[in-house]
């Protein structure tokens, strides 16, 4: 027999056998596969017949609802409510272009070519400052719409882009203080990062909001929702000051010495040595980061803002769609679960390609 | 450049304290500690222990320290064996299992934590009242007004003692530094065993062991009654969590080194004694640091309790504010106690990763 008959099988091929010879391969194997894919089928099956064939979808149908299916209805009727929560009823649009501006901050960051900190950090700024001069209207001479009237999803953005926007350089500001060679800027970050770090986010926030008005002046003391922002910004500047610290910890100490020896400064060496290779090795746990962020902004319902949470508690509040909470419910968390997933797939194909170009 | 800090830092710490004053005495608050004496008046949804509205703010805070304790411990526990299966699910060949782990994890992990609660309270109270509960096996039971367990025949104080005896015989397992998997069975075995000892000897005269739940009427007796604000936060954080605590397990069974399996299976171990023997232990070396983050986590999401109205502390806290206008001293007692809380799980945490090193001859 020739050597050249014997072709190795195709990648497809060998995972295709694989997964019949692990699955299907022995009767013990076989046994696991139908119980899983049977009880997984019939969730999957049942949920389907009642979020799909047996729904009612428009609110002019709402009388066929409660009879076994889904009652979208409620969602035709009060999406406006739970995407733009009490924001003036004509001036939607505002809202609408100001979440978008807000999404296609964090996709255009996503792309390879805007990874240089003066073009994110200047992308950022743009997105938000687009955000804030749309939603709030009178720089834009539009009618002017004060914080108390944004809410639903657009709020909930707007924390997130702040948060991250103004948690990054403080991020970065506590890792370099810790990294001080002096010893009161080194204690003074490390304990401040462990106490916050310690802390859950809701104690934190609610000192914020009811606590520090107490300890401030009154001109001092500014909107409940910026005190809330930066209290927010130092819980995620404290979590990333330590993906920093771990950014510069694969820093070699040789780098900084060859620095020193060319004569370059401090600032100089941190600017154009280190810390492009510490956002690089940062990357992966800050974009990881960044999604928590996003996750954990739903925290602020706690203390009484009107983000896509209680906007949704809202949407079913009144007598007529309350039996529709499920369906309420469901299409909040559809909207965080696509955000969350489609940032985290993205992180981890990020962390799969850095190993690979590491190799 | 210190000195500027340590000068800037006690100038804002001034002026921050001198407002205050000015903002109490303008308020007409008092400052001190005297408040905790006096009864507080209000009530509250769940506690281990005996209570009344007329208690003082001392008890009371103790009480809503005790719940976020017990609601921790419990997640935690529930939490590290759920995450363990999901986890191993997600290790083993079998396609079928794989999947329906992932399946599980990215749903869990990637909707917050606030919502799955509130979501899973809201789905709990409308199911109506015991008549229409749901039956597992006729020995548990689930309805809008809360789960219904069976649970041994003995009071609640004696219940807490065993826990705590539970937990003691754990630490002193891990001092004793047996085989991991003689150690866990030691455990779970003497636990068992001391709690039906102890129910055989304490148990009211002439009943069973055991206390089922049986409806009766309109309501629930015997067995162990369950609030449903309690039973919503516990599944929703163990939920949440375990999707967590299976990728720290799946990630540390990944680091095992191939060679240590290859080697398992040359000697011809059967694959669930690789999975026992050589993996799980030498997977928890890397499992352990995050895990107690990941623990540590636990104990902060419990105060999500306010959203669906379990007693936490936190909860007792918003509310001893509100009743009371204490702000700042019960803020103070509440971050101190967290900060105690979490530094002891840390130094748990390093203790338990210390002991399972390998010792290097």
């Amino acid at each position: 027999m020739a050597v050249a008959e014997i072709i190795p099988p195709s990648r497809f091929e060998t995972s295709r056998r694989l997964f019949l010879k692990r699955g299907f391969g022995s009767p013990g194997s076989l046994a696991i596969s139908v119980i899983v894919f049977v009880v997984l089928g019939w969730i999957a099956w049942s949920f389907l017949d009642w979020a799909v064939l047996r729904a009612v979808w428009r609110q002019e149908n709402v009388e066929a609802c409660g009879q076994g299916g889904a009652c979208w209805a409620v969602i035709d009727a009060r999406h406006r409510l739970i995407l733009f929560g009490t924001y003036p009823f004509g001036e939607h649009w505002r809202s609408a272009l100001a979440a978008l501006a807000i999404i296609a901050t964090v996709v255009l960051s996503c792309l390879p070519a805007m990874w240089q900190a003066r073009r994110l950090a200047a992308l950022w700024v743009l997105g938000f400052a687009s955000y804030y001069l749309l939603m709030e209207g009178s720089l834009l001479g539009l009618p002017q719409v004060t914080t108390d009237g944004w809410g639903g999803l657009s709020l909930t953005l707007f924390l997130f882009a702040a948060v991250v926007l103004l948690g990054m350089p403080m991020g970065l500001g506590l890792a370099l203080m810790r990294r001080s060679e002096m010893p009161v800027v080194r204690w003074f970050a490390m304990g401040l990062i462990d106490t916050i770090r310690s802390l859950p986010l809701v104690t934190t926030l609610f000192t914020a909001a009811v606590v520090v008005p107490l300890f401030l002046p009154s001109w001092l003391e500014g909107d409940k929702i910026w005190r809330v922002i930066i209290a927010f910004a130092l819980f995620f500047a404290c979590y990333q000051a330590e993906v920093f610290r771990g950014g510069f910890q694969a820093i070699p100490k040789g780098q900084v010495e060859a620095g020193k020896a060319l004569g370059l400064g401090y600032w100089s060496i941190l600017g154009r040595i280190v810390l492009p290779q510490v956002f690089r090795h940062a990357l992966p746990s800050t974009i990881n980061m960044v999604v928590v962020t996003f996750k954990e902004t739903a925290i602020v319902t706690i203390i009484g803002f009107f983000d896509i949470l209680a906007s949704g508690k809202t949407a079913f509040g009144t007598a007529e769609w309350a039996p529709y909470y499920i369906e309420v419910y469901l299409f909040v968390a559809a909207i965080y679960w696509v955000f969350i997933f489609s940032l985290g797939q993205y992180g981890e194909y990020l962390k799969r390609r850095m190993t690979l170009s590491e190799r | 450049m210190q000195a500027a800090l340590v000068v800037v830092t006690l100038l804002a710490v001034w002026g921050a304290v001198s407002n205050a004053q000015y903002n109490l005495t303008r308020l007409n608050m008092t400052s001190g500690f005297g408040f905790l004496e006096r009864g507080t008046g209000w009530n509250y949804s769940f506690s281990l222990v005996e209570r009344s509205i007329n208690d003082s703010y001392a008890y009371t805070l103790f009480i809503g320290l005790l719940n976020t304790l017990f609601v921790g411990f419990i997640c935690i526990v529930t939490t590290t064996i759920f995450g363990f299966l999901i986890g191993t699910m997600r290790d083993v060949r079998h396609p079928a299992l794989r999947f329906a782990a992932s399946v599980y994890v990215q749903i869990f992990r990637n909707i917050p934590l606030i919502l799955q609660a509130i979501f899973l309270y809201a789905i709990l109270i409308h199911m109506g009242g015991p008549r229409q509960a749901v039956s597992l096996g006729d020995v548990a039971f689930l309805s809008g007004r809360g789960a219904m367990l069976p649970g041994l025949n003995v009071s609640p104080t004696v219940a807490v003692a065993l826990l705590l005896a539970s937990l003691a015989l754990g630490v002193a397992l891990i001092l004793a530094r047996p085989v991991f998997w003689r150690g866990l069975a030691l455990w779970a075995g003497g636990s068992l065993g001391l709690a039906l000892a102890v129910a055989l000897v304490l148990r009211p005269e002439g009943e069973s062991l055991l206390s089922l739940p049986e409806l009766q009427g309109l309501r629930f007796t015997g067995g162990i009654s369950v609030p449903i604000e309690l039973f919503a936060l516990i599944a929703a954080i163990t939920l949440y969590g375990s999707a967590y605590v299976a990728e720290i397990v799946r990630g540390g069974l990944a680091q095992v080194p191939r060679g240590l399996v290859e080697a398992g299976q040359a000697l011809g171990l059967s694959r669930a004694a690789i999975w026992s023997r050589i993996k799980v232990p030498m997977a928890l070396r890397s499992i352990i640091p995050p895990l107690g983050n990941q623990w540590i986590f636990m104990m902060k999401a419990t105060t999500i309790g306010i959203a669906i109205g379990f007693s936490d502390l936190f909860y007792i806290t918003v509310n001893a504010i509100s009743q009371s206008g204490q702000t700042l001293e019960l803020i103070a007692m509440l971050m101190l106690t967290f900060l105690a809380i979490n530094y002891s799980i840390a130094l748990f945490t390093n203790w338990l990763n210390a002991r399972l090193q390998l010792k290097e001859h």
